[in-house]
């Protein structure tokens, strides 16, 4: 028997099919349906511990093509039922030997609806998971631990790349990309695009994105309360304006920071593939895939920002844009993986607005 | 927004049910007609289908119970004026109406817009080359295919593509008349078939892509171009058997997210494409082996698919298709599950089993092989945590003798034989792979031969496995519970242990139900929409607690029994009583609690019932039920067949059931009483017996003399009922049935060729109301659901009337039948026989409450709790006469089953039923003949007869008629012979030529058959080979000369060139005789 203890007092059991192991961190639910393999691999989830709705997880098994990054930044991983076989012409791989060999404590045989009526009702709350089952002494000792557990402050460095290099050299469109622990699908998205992109550690200065001399700046999703980050606020803040620059997720939230907002934590976050985002300019709804705790919040955002996106569920913001100074970002997570494509022409209007960029800035110089 | 201008809206209804056109659209226009009633809207409702709920006067302002023809409907056009048409919702068939309407420019000429989805996208979709050009223009992959309109061309086709070839005609529902052809025999078979029953004469023939795995998806899009999928499923088997015949689950259980929403993107894409405004189904094959897709088809409405992601999900896609129909943007839409958008994607925690009915129990000489073209009559659906426990219950929700996978007779093949017919693909494929994974075979192997995904392989020899665990391991209660979360129920689990109930009872081991909420917990959600699963939370206290201030004042709660799988003899009838019976329970005070388990039904929206739990219709599954609820007792007399089989396990657990006694039901059911009980009230019947061996029956028929009616006890719709004329029969039919089941025995009665006379009451145990008496037009012998019925009846005297009356009354009160009461009788030489009582609503309940304007099932509920009929308002005994005139007119599917016998018969085989109303007998006749299809034609043409021996001379006056109304007659031998003595000139045919006769049937040269079939169930005799001939190219053959007569007076309307006008039931009640003067 597994274990996982919840900050809320609750003692769960279950069957471990993962890792050998234990850990604390914060436990959160995801809704897709589909799309394990790219959930487990999304360096958004550095420290926590998720919890998956849909109760037959592991079905296609784990290929080669659908990693998000090189590996999973999550801790535990808890579902109803693991499928015993895989079956898919691309799987090389089942499920539980890719968290075994990976180290992710796993469980499942539970009761994923209740656990995740819990989180809703208690919030996003602190968790250990372990694979082996405790006596009624250790659960004591662990459950009193959890109430003084806090994320680490600087969790975008477990995750952020630890040196600068460069992807898609064939690209005509020079970007930078601040990867505060980016998921590839964001990096394939602008690849795709044409951009040539130079990836910086989380640490970059402003200085050295503008001695790059680049055509736009991108800011990936990460880990983590964007409040903390004061570093990097700072740094986008004396960016702002010198280029375009785009956000998604994290990025955005320091994007809104830098741009005078505020923002809080979600009682328990929007982490799913179903998210239906308002589109404030003409009136449509696309579904997006989202992984976030905290947002913006709508009534501390300044003069100079205007909202783009409203999330319909919770009127929550989920993008905004500062059109003097080329800024544009959104929360919810155009390049999907796992989830709709929806939101993916986001990007042609972004890389759209760094080629007008480019066309200007080209006139500008020619008539001198 | 909503459109302001919208006042008043016409819904066209799907009409009969046919395979393939089941009670989900009663189900969507149903909730359409809600969704335009809230918004203030005023309704025209069409529909020819007398049973369902659509067509209550409650759901819609104004019912016109009327033929869907373009003449009917334009004419109800030109006197409501409606300003809008929804056509999306009434199936193929309202869409294929609303096209019509568009041709002939009436709803041009009258101002009506269609709303939803326009007709240039609807053409776009339906009509094959449209479509394939669309789809090239999007850039979305379809198979190769070319549309032809004869032989030739397809053969061209061939020729470049090879074979297997599918074909697919174009404008036909269900995929009727289309097929796979693997050699050239097939191929012209089809090719030919699809042409005729192609409506605009046209086949699609496309290389086969059987194997690819089966994937679709439902799509909601509103116009301003916002556009979301309710749902994906993924067919268990692989392409090559139509989507209606296949194992579905849903979610899609082996697609990658790449995949899943490869198939998204492009479903939206051909979505926006054809600008689709409201629901649509989009239908994929998925390369196995790589990411190549290919469209197969799309539906720009509303589907059977839909309606069973609606329940699948929550999501009510019909009642979301209207509101953007008259203008409203998906984000102005609220879900009413969690009270936020509906402009979502619904997240299920839950895995989803749809299995087919299919009615191969009834049909025991039909082709059971599955293909293009769709056999099913029904579904259920089954919801389960887990994709067992889901399979699992969805197995036991079929209402068959076995409720596992194994011992489905396959044990006893060797391992070769049952590998060898596993590449049979028929209803029993499921059975033969669990029985093969039983045997050790390895999976890969049969995913070879099946085709089917390794996945659900894997899974269903979890199931066998655990069967395998609990017949050789100790129970104990770690493993019982497994056993249940697989969905096993306690009495498998008993006989695969030896376990004893009170073993099982001492684990303490309860179900607990969680609810379908949309959004797989991340809301709060109070739908009260449950399904039971094991060693979880229970969420229903948690509801109840939550509503405990709703429902303080409430008298307590009452279990209503849902009917399942539409099937033959069990059809919507029954789903309309049950919600008619929960909505009364509602209004007087009291919590429903629905019990169902078919997705296509209203009483399966959340929202009909108090509580409704989605669960197998099986007594285990109830039994949860009642523990948790409590109920002070269970309504049984309106789920049919269905609920009546549960009632006495029920009285055993010792749940109260409402209304007439077990006691009373077993006195209807058991022969031997019922004989006893009429005899007691000196009630005459056919005399008659009960054998269970062939000596016996030998015996038994020297005393009631030849032809005798020979079924076996309890039954639904008639199963394995025949007459038999002699010996050689008998014999035949006895071993049958001895072997079909040897519990019950076979009851052997007189057969009195008669006047079938039928009626409904109502009783509370002292007074009984009759609203009505119908007389069938087919003489005794014919199953009353197959036969066509009058109301009111036309042909029987006072005096017999009033001794209908006292018998019904006598009946009643000995039987202290409290509700609703189905009697039938035989009138012959002037003298009343009972043959039947059923104490329960019957299958015409819906008719007659709709003729006579009096709701049977709202004062059945009444009186059942307890209420005296007189305070009604209907008075006592048998209802005043309303004016109007109805004729029921069964439907049959016969286009999509091969090898029935369309033979009329004691065994029911028709799907549904038309109603022509009207104010005179011969004009509500001639509609119900419109209604049901019939053509009529100013150019008289062939007609071939051929009757048998006893039919000859009682045909007489009918054939006089045939002349007289300047058909050319043909006959075979024997009937060429007999009309020659009797003076009727006629052709005499070779009855075995039938390729010539073939011929002319294919060039179009018969108009219709008369063929009274010769006894047995021989299918190699001629007539049964030009009846089904006749079915092939859609040509009407009649098998009683009774329908024959009352066709030819109906052609006598036509001949007159009678102008036909169309009311609204309400006022054909109310027209009296002087109206029809005016």
């Amino acid at each position: 028997m597994a274990t996982l203890l919840l900050q809320d007092g609750s003692i769960i059991k279950g069957n471990s099919f993962g890792a050998i192991g234990a850990y604390e961190g914060e436990i959160v639910f995801n809704t897709s349906i589909v799309g394990y393999q790219e959930i487990l691999t999304d360096p958004s989830y550095a420290g926590q511990i998720i919890v998956m709705t849909y109760p037959e997880i592991g079905n296609y098994g784990i290929n080669n093509t659908d990693f998000e990054s090189d590996k999973p930044a999550l801790l535990g991983f808890v579902v109803k039922n693991v499928s015993q076989v895989e079956s898919h012409y691309q799987s090389r791989d089942t499920l539980t030997q890719y968290l075994k060999s990976k180290n992710i404590v796993a469980l499942d045989n539970i009761d994923t609806r209740s656990l995740v009526k819990k989180i809703r009702e208690y919030g996003t709350m602190a968790a250990y998971i372990t694979s082996s089952d405790l006596d009624v002494f250790q659960i004591n000792e662990k459950l009193e631990k959890l109430n003084n557990f806090y994320t680490k402050k600087d969790i975008i460095l477990d995750v952020s790349p630890k040196q600068k290099y460069e992807f898609n050299n064939d690209g005509k469109i020079n970007m930078a990309f601040i990867d505060y622990g980016a998921k590839k699908g964001i990096l394939n998205s602008l690849a795709k695009r044409g951009c040539k992109l130079t990836v910086f550690p989380a640490t970059v200065s402003a200085q050295e994105i503008l001695e790059g001399n680049f055509d736009a700046l991108f800011l990936s999703n990460g880990p983590g309360d964007p409040a903390n980050y004061t570093f990097q606020i700072a740094q986008i803040k004396e960016l702002m304006g010198n280029l375009p620059i785009f956000g998604i997720c994290l990025g955005y939230q320091l994007l809104a920071l830098a741009a005078g907002a505020s923002t809080y934590k979600l009682k328990y976050g929007h982490r799913g593939a179903n998210h239906p985002v308002f589109n404030l300019e003409n009136q449509k709804v696309i579904m997006t895939s989202q992984n976030h705790g905290y947002a913006v919040d709508i009534n501390s955002i300044t003069a100079i920002m205007r909202p783009t996106y409203i999330n319909l569920n919770d009127r929550t913001l989920e993008g905004f844009e500062i059109s003097g100074q080329r800024v544009y970002a959104v929360q919810f997570h155009p390049e999907a993986n796992p989830g709709p494509k929806d939101a993916e022409i986001i990007f042609d209007e972004w890389i759209n607005i760094a080629r007008r960029d480019i066309i200007r800035i080209n006139e500008v110089k020619n008539e001198r | 927004m909503k459109d302001k201008s919208l006042k008043k809206v016409l819904v066209i209804g799907s009409g009969p049910i046919v395979i393939g056109q089941a009670a989900e659209f009663d189900y969507a226009g149903t909730q359409a007609c809600r969704a335009l009633r809230e918004e203030g809207i005023e309704i025209v409702l069409v529909n020819s289908n007398p049973a369902t709920i659509m067509t209550d006067e409650g759901i819609a302002d104004k019912v016109y119970i009327e033929p869907l023809t373009l003449d009917c409907l334009s004419e109800i056009i030109i006197k409501e004026r409606p300003q809008g048409l929804i056509a999306t919702l009434g199936g193929q068939t309202g869409l294929n109406l609303a096209c019509e309407l568009y041709d002939s420019g009436i709803l041009n000429e009258y101002k009506v817009r269609l709303l939803g989805t326009n007709i240039e996208s609807i053409k776009k979709a339906e009509d094959r080359e449209l479509f394939k050009n669309l789809m090239n223009e999007i850039n979305e992959p379809i198979p190769d295919s070319a549309i032809v309109s004869s032989y030739e061309e397809a053969y061209q086709f061939y020729e470049k593509i090879g074979f297997p070839i599918i074909i697919r005609p174009a404008f036909t529902l269900g995929g009727s008349g289309g097929g796979i052809a693997r050699n050239g025999k097939e191929y012209e078979e089809i090719v030919h078939s699809g042409l005729m029953q192609s409506p605009i004469n046209q086949v699609l023939v496309e290389k086969s892509i059987a194997g690819f795995k089966e994937i679709e998806y439902e799509v909601i899009r509103d116009a301003n171009d916002t556009c979301i999928i309710i749902c994906n499923m993924e067919n268990i088997d692989p392409i090559g058997i139509h989507t209606g015949d296949s194992f579905v689950v849903a979610p899609s259980q082996t697609l990658t997210n790449n995949e899943y929403q490869m198939l998204r993107s492009s479903a939206i894409k051909i979505a926006r494409a054809l600008k689709i405004e409201g629901g649509c189904n989009v239908q994929f094959a998925l390369d196995t082996t790589s990411n190549q897709y290919y469209v197969i088809e799309v539906n720009p409405r509303v589907s059977r698919s839909s309606a069973l992601a609606s329940k699948a999900t929550g999501y009510p896609i019909a009642k979301i298709s209207t509101k953007i129909a008259v203008g409203y943007n998906l984000y102005e839409i609220k879900n009413p599950i969690t009270n936020k958008t509906a402009a979502f994607e619904p997240a299920l925690d839950y895995i989803v089993t749809k299995i087919p009915k299919w009615p191969f129990d009834k049909f025991s000489s039909g082709d059971r092989i599955l293909g293009t073209k769709m056999k099913a009559t029904g579904e259920i659906m089954a919801i389960g945590r887990t994709f067992n426990s889901s399979f699992k219950k969805a197995v036991a929700s079929l209402e068959e003798r076995y409720t596992g996978l194994l011992h489905r007779g396959f044990e006893q093949l060797s391992n070769d034989d049952l590998l060898c017919e596993l590449s049979i693909q028929d209803d029993r494929r499921i059975f033969r792979l669990a029985q093969a994974l039983y045997n050790n075979n390895e999976i890969n192997t049969l995913c070879t031969i099946t085709k089917i995904d390794k996945w659900f392989i894997a899974k269903i020899k979890e199931i066998v496995d655990m069967e395998k665990t609990l017949s050789c391991e100790e129970l104990t209660r770690e493993l019982y519970i497994k056993a249940k979360q697989f969905g096993f129920l306690d009495s498998e689990i008993m006989l695969l242990t030896g376990a004893t109930e009170e073993t099982l009872a001492a684990f303490e081991v309860e179900a607990s139900f969680r609810i379908v909420d949309t959004c797989a917990a991340e809301f709060e959600a109070t739908t009260p929409y449950f399904y039971s699963t094991y060693n979880e939370f229970d969420e229903v206290e948690e509801y109840k607690k939550s509503l405990e201030e709703e429902y303080k004042n409430s008298r307590g709660t009452i279990l209503v029994l849902g009917s399942g799988p539409i099937r033959i003899g069990q059809g919507i009838e029954f789903d309309y009583c049950s919600v008619h019976a929960a909505r009364q329970l509602i209004s007087q005070g009291w919590e429903a609690v629905m019990v169902n388990s078919n997705p296509e039904t209203l009483s399966t929206d959340f929202d009909i019932a108090t509580r409704l739990y989605f669960e197998p219709m099986n007594i285990e599954y109830i039994m949860n039920i009642v523990k948790k609820e409590n109920p002070k007792g269970v309504l049984v007399q309106f789920g049919g067949q269905t609920a009546i089989n549960l009632a006495e396990k029920l009285d055993k657990e010792g749940i109260k059931i409402l209304g007439t006694s077990i006691k009373s039901i077993n006195a209807t059911e058991d022969r031997k009483i019922f004989e006893k009980l009429l005899k007691e009230l000196r009630i005459p019947q056919p005399k008659g017996c009960a054998v269970t061996s062939a000596t016996a029956a030998l015996s038994a028929v020297k005393e009631l003399n030849y032809p005798v009616l020979v079924r076996p006890s309890y039954v639904i719709g008639g199963r394995g009922m025949q007459v038999v004329y002699n010996d050689e029969e008998l014999l035949t039919y006895i071993t049958e049935a001895l072997k079909f089941s040897n519990e019950h025995p076979v009851l052997i009665d007189q057969y009195i060729e008669g006047m079938e006379v039928e009626l409904d009451a109502i009783s509370d145990g002292r007074d009984i109301l009759i609203p009505g008496i119908c007389e069938h037009i087919e003489r005794a012998g014919v199953h009353s659901g197959d036969s066509m019925s009058i109301y009111p009846s036309q042909n029987i005297s006072k005096k017999n009337e009033r001794i209908l009356v006292n018998y019904a009354t006598r009946i009643a009160q000995k039987l202290n039948i409290k509700g609703l009461m189905n009697i039938q009788f035989i009138i012959k030489d002037d003298k009343v026989y009972v043959i039947e009582v059923n104490p329960r609503a019957s299958r015409t309940v819906p008719i007659m409450s709709k003729v006579t304007g009096i709701p049977m099932t709202k004062i059945a509920v009444d009186a059942i709790l307890g209420k005296s009929i007189r305070r009604a308002g209907f008075g006592v005994g048998l209802y005043r006469k309303t004016n109007l005139v109805s004729v029921k007119m069964p439907v049959f599917s016969w286009q999509k089953l091969n090898r029935i016998d369309p033979a009329l018969a004691p065994e029911m085989k028709s799907t549904g039923e038309v109603l022509g109303v009207d104010t005179t007998y011969k004009r509500a006749l001639y509609k119900a003949f419109l209604a049901g299809g019939h053509k009529f034609s100013k150019s008289k043409q062939r007609v071939l007869v051929s009757l048998n021996d006893h039919c000859k001379k009682p045909a007489l006056p009918m054939l006089r008629r045939l002349f007289r109304q300047g058909f050319f007659i043909m006959a075979t031998w024997g009937t060429h012979k007999f009309l020659e003595k009797n003076g009727i000139p006629s052709k005499m045919i070779e009855k075995f030529m039938i390729d010539k006769l073939q011929k002319r049937m294919k060039d179009g040269r018969l108009s219709f058959i008369i063929n009274t079939p010769t006894t047995g169930k021989n299918s190699q005799n001629a007539g049964f080979k030009i009846r089904t001939i006749a079915q092939m190219y859609c040509i009407p053959s009649f098998t009683s000369i009774d329908t024959a007569n009352a066709f030819l007076c109906a052609y006598r309307v036509f001949d007159k060139n009678t102008e036909l006008t169309y009311d609204t039931i309400t006022n054909y009640r109310k027209k009296s005789f002087l109206d029809i003067f005016k």
